[in-house]
């Protein structure tokens, strides 16, 4: 019984995880510049990628398996927005102007 | 924090972490990641690289309060970014912002950094001494950054490491 309901969970995590994958694909491609579609890759990168993991987790129960998936889950909370940083620095460093909406209250 | 100055210190993190990893403990396996661990400190001393930056945080309440408190953003700000990307209007105004840091320390702001770019929504493009530029998607997610919640709360846990 309880086998089944942490299944269902997990499925539940996974299927989830996949959708907001989906989502941030489709919202690199409907942004309209690059530092926008970096808040799109976030979100590949976070909720999806992330509950994906976790969907995993519960799938792999109490193993090493599960150690080495929340290893994973640790580095990619450090290294994915240094990253991300470290792409739009370069872009602005490079001289890539923003699209920006109504600039003069930003 | 842990500190792993002290090349013993070093070799005793890396070899835990290769226990934790490997799974197999025959003699023989226990051998190569032994010597392999402390060829691994051996170089790392050798190339100078033991020094101030090697720490490792420690997971402490107060810390672990924080990171959960974050995920509960980041959870937020990820709905909130698929339903903009989902809607046909795509209703997003992108701008740049720039927010000042109070944090302390070095590792204190790099957390902040790291915390802003992590919530989707917004994602620091540049640090010169405390002031960050900004890119945020919509002026909501400016405005709440401006708000400084975050700010005061990575000071907070920055005192806690």
């Amino acid at each position: 019984m309880l086998d089944m309901l942490l299944d269902i969970l997990s499925w539940i995590l996974l299927l989830g995880g996949a959708l907001f994958l989906l989502t941030g694909a489709i919202g690199v491609l409907r942004f309209p510049d690059f530092y926008s579609r970096l808040h799109a890759v976030s979100v590949c990168d976070t909720l999806g990628a992330g509950m994906v993991l976790l969907g995993l987790m519960l799938q792999g129960g109490l193993t090493l398996v599960t150690v080495k998936l929340m290893l994973i889950f640790y580095f990619m909370v450090f290294s994915g927005p240094t990253a991300v940083h470290a792409l739009a620095e370069a872009a602005q460093v490079s001289g890539l102007d923003p699209v920006e909406d109504d600039p003069e209250d930003g | 924090m842990i500190n792993l100055k002290h090349p013993f210190n070093l070799w005793l993190f890396l070899f835990a972490v290769w226990l934790m990893l490997s799974g197999h403990y025959t003699p023989l396996l226990l051998t190569l990641g032994l010597l392999s661990t402390l060829l691994v400190v051996f170089i790392a001393a050798r190339a100078e690289l033991i020094d101030q930056e090697m720490q490792v945080v420690l997971i402490k309440p107060g810390v672990l309060l924080y990171w959960f408190w974050l995920a509960g953003e980041i959870v937020k700000a990820n709905i909130d970014v698929c339903r903009r990307i989902l809607d046909p209007r795509l209703p997003i105004s992108p701008r740049m912002i720039r927010v000042r840091a109070t944090q302390q320390t070095e590792l204190g702001r790099v957390t902040y950094a790291n915390s802003i770019t992590l919530v989707p929504g917004t994602v620091t493009v540049s640090v010169e001494g405390d002031m960050f530029t900004v890119h945020a998607l919509t002026r909501e997610t400016a405005e709440d950054l401006k708000g400084g919640e975050l700010d005061r709360r990575v000071q907070d846990v920055e005192q806690r490491f």
